[in-house]
C-alpha cells in the first residue's frame, strides 16, 4: 500500500505544550503601579501596589523576571494538599484529579518564582512523586490492555505532559489492533457464538482508567 | 471535596467566557489542526480577525515606541504579540505542511480543496506542479510507458494508487466540553462509548470526525 503515511509522531513538543499551559491564570502580588494592559489575549489589570491580581502565567513570570511582583503558589500546590494527593495516588488505581498542565506550570514556578513557594524542596519532592507513581500506573494500565477488541481508551484525570507521552504508543497501539481486529472480523464469520461471548465478558468497552 | 466543585463551576463559567474570545479560538483551531491526521477546514474569519488584531497591536506598540512609554509595558505588550503571532504562524505552517504531505490527494478530492483558503490552494497548485515536474523528470520518464504518471502505478492500475492519503482511522486524544453520551464508533459492531465532560478518550479520528467539525469535540 503506497498510503503507508505514518501519523505525527508527538504531535506536541514539550515547548508547545508549556506555551499552552502559560496560559492558565496564577495570582499575583505586583509591586508597582500599572494601567490595565489589553492585550490581544484578554485584559489584565489595573496593578496597584500589594493587591493582588489574577494574570495568566506567562505574564507573571516575565513581571517577576523584572522584579515587579511575587507570585502566590496555586492553592494546589500547597504541601499538605500535595501529600494528600500523593497518599490517594498510590492507594487507588485511578488517577486523582489534578489540575490539566500541573507539570507544566509547577516547572515553571520552581525556576522563575523560587522563593515565592513555601517549602519548594517538599513541594518538588512531592510533585516528582506525584508523576512517578501515575507514570508507573499508565504503564501497568497499558500492559493490561486486552489484545482484542480495544476500540477506545478512556483516560480520566490524565494531564496535558502525560497524554503527550503516552500518545505515540497508545495511538499506534489501538491502531494496531484497530486493523488486526477487522481483518480478523471479515474471515470470522463462522465463530459467532464465541465473539458474543466474549463481548459479554468484557462488559462495557474498556475502562482502562477507572475500575 | 466541596471546594473543588465550587472551583470547577467558577472555572466553567471563565472557560465559557474565555472561549469567545478570538485568543481562545485561535488557540483550539491550532490545536485541532496539530493533531488532527488530515486538514480540517480553513477558519478564514479568524484568521482575518486575528491578522487585523495584530496589525493594530503593532501599530500600537510603535506608537509607544515613539511616545516613550513605559518599556515595560511595551515589552509585555510585544510578549502578548509575539504569542499571538506564533499561534497564527504555528497553524498556518502547520496546514502548509499537510498540504505539502497529501498535496495530491487534496488535488483531486473537492471536498478537501474545499477546505483550503485562496492562498493555499494557489500553493497547492504550485506545490503540485513542482513535485509533478520533479518526478517525471528524475524518474518516470525514464520508465517504461505504462509505469509514467505520478499518480499511478502503471497504466493498468484501477486507482490514483501511489497518492498518499491521510489516515483517517488514525487515534486521537481528544476532550469533550460537555457530556455527549453514548456514542457509537464507526464500525457498528461495537457497544458505544460514553463521552463524559472534560475526561480523555483516545478514538479513532474518523469517528468522531463530525464531532470535531461542529467544534463539540477538542483535540488535544
Amino acid at each position: 500500500m503506497a498510503a503507508a503515511s505514518e501519523p505525527h509522531a508527538s504531535a506536541f513538543s514539550a515547548a508547545e505544550l508549556e506555551f499552552l499551559a502559560e496560559d492558565e491564570m496564577v495570582e499575583i502580588v505586583p509591586n508597582l503601579r500599572m494601567d490595565p494592559l489589553n492585550f490581544i489575549s484578554g485584559d489584565f489589570g489595573p496593578f496597584r501596589p500589594q493587591i493582588a491580581t489574577q494574570v495568566p502565567l506567562w505574564l507573571a513570570v516575565a513581571l517577576k523576571k523584572r522584579g515587579k511582583c511575587t507570585i502566590r503558589a496555586p492553592e494546589w500546590m500547597s504541601v499538605d494538599k500535595l501529600a494528600q494527593v500523593l497518599e490517594s495516588e498510590r492507594d487507588s488505581e485511578k488517577f486523582q484529579p489534578l489540575p490539566f498542565h500541573y507539570v507544566e506550570i509547577s516547572r515553571l514556578l520552581f525556576d522563575h518564582a523560587r522563593e515565592d513557594i513555601p517549602d519548594i524542596y517538599m513541594v518538588r519532592s512531592l510533585i516528582e512523586d506525584i508523576k512517578d507513581v501515575r507514570f508507573h500506573k499508565i504503564g501497568t494500565g497499558l500492559e493490561i490492555i486486552s489484545k482484542e477488541r480495544t476500540y477506545a481508551l478512556r483516560l480520566k484525570n490524565l494531564s496535558a505532559m502525560e497524554a503527550n507521552i503516552v500518545r505515540p504508543f497508545i495511538t499506534r497501539a489501538l491502531e494496531t489492533f484497530y486493523k488486526l481486529s477487522s481483518s480478523e472480523m471479515i474471515q470470522d464469520s463462522d465463530h459467532m457464538p464465541n465473539r458474543q461471548a466474549q463481548a459479554t465478558n468484557r462488559g462495557p468497552r474498556r475502562q482502562l482508567k477507572d475500575r | 471535596m466541596d471546594s473543588a466543585a465550587g472551583e470547577s463551576s467558577a472555572a466553567d463559567d471563565y472557560e465559557s467566557l474565555m472561549s469567545t474570545t478570538d485568543a481562545e479560538l485561535l488557540k483550539r483551531a491550532w490545536r485541532n489542526e496539530k493533531a488532527a491526521p488530515e486538514i480540517l477546514k480553513f477558519d478564514a474569519d479568524l484568521v482575518q480577525r486575528s491578522r487585523q488584531q495584530i496589525q493594530l497591536m503593532e501599530e500600537m506598540v510603535d506608537e509607544f515606541g515613539k511616545n516613550g512609554v513605559d518599556p515595560l509595558t511595551v515589552s509585555l505588550y510585544q510578549m502578548d504579540l509575539d504569542r499571538t503571532m506564533f499561534l497564527l504562524r504555528s497553524y498556518l505552517r502547520t496546514r502548509l505542511q499537510k498540504i505539502e504531505k497529501y498535496v495530491f490527494h487534496i488535488q483531486k478530492t473537492a471536498e478537501v480543496w474545499n477546505r483550503l483558503s485562496r492562498q493555499e490552494q494557489k500553493f497547492a497548485r504550485r506545490c503540485a506542479g513542482d513535485i509533478k515536474h520533479h518526478l517525471e523528470q528524475s524518474v518516470l520518464t525514464k520508465l517504461p510507458d505504462q509505469y509514467q504518471s505520478h499518480l499511478r502505478q502503471s497504466a493498468a492500475s484501477e486507482d490514483d494508487d501511489m497518492v498518499p492519503e491521510p489516515q483517517l482511522d488514525a487515534y486521537v486524544v481528544c476532550r469533550s466540553k460537555r457530556y455527549l453520551g453514548a456514542f457509537q464508533l464507526d464500525d457498528g459492531s461495537e457497544e458505544p462509548v460514553n463521552i463524559e465532560a472534560d475526561d480523555l478518550y483516545a478514538l479513532p479520528y474518523k469517528s468522531i470526525k463530525p464531532l470535531v467539525e461542529s467544534k463539540q469535540i477538542d483535540l488535544v
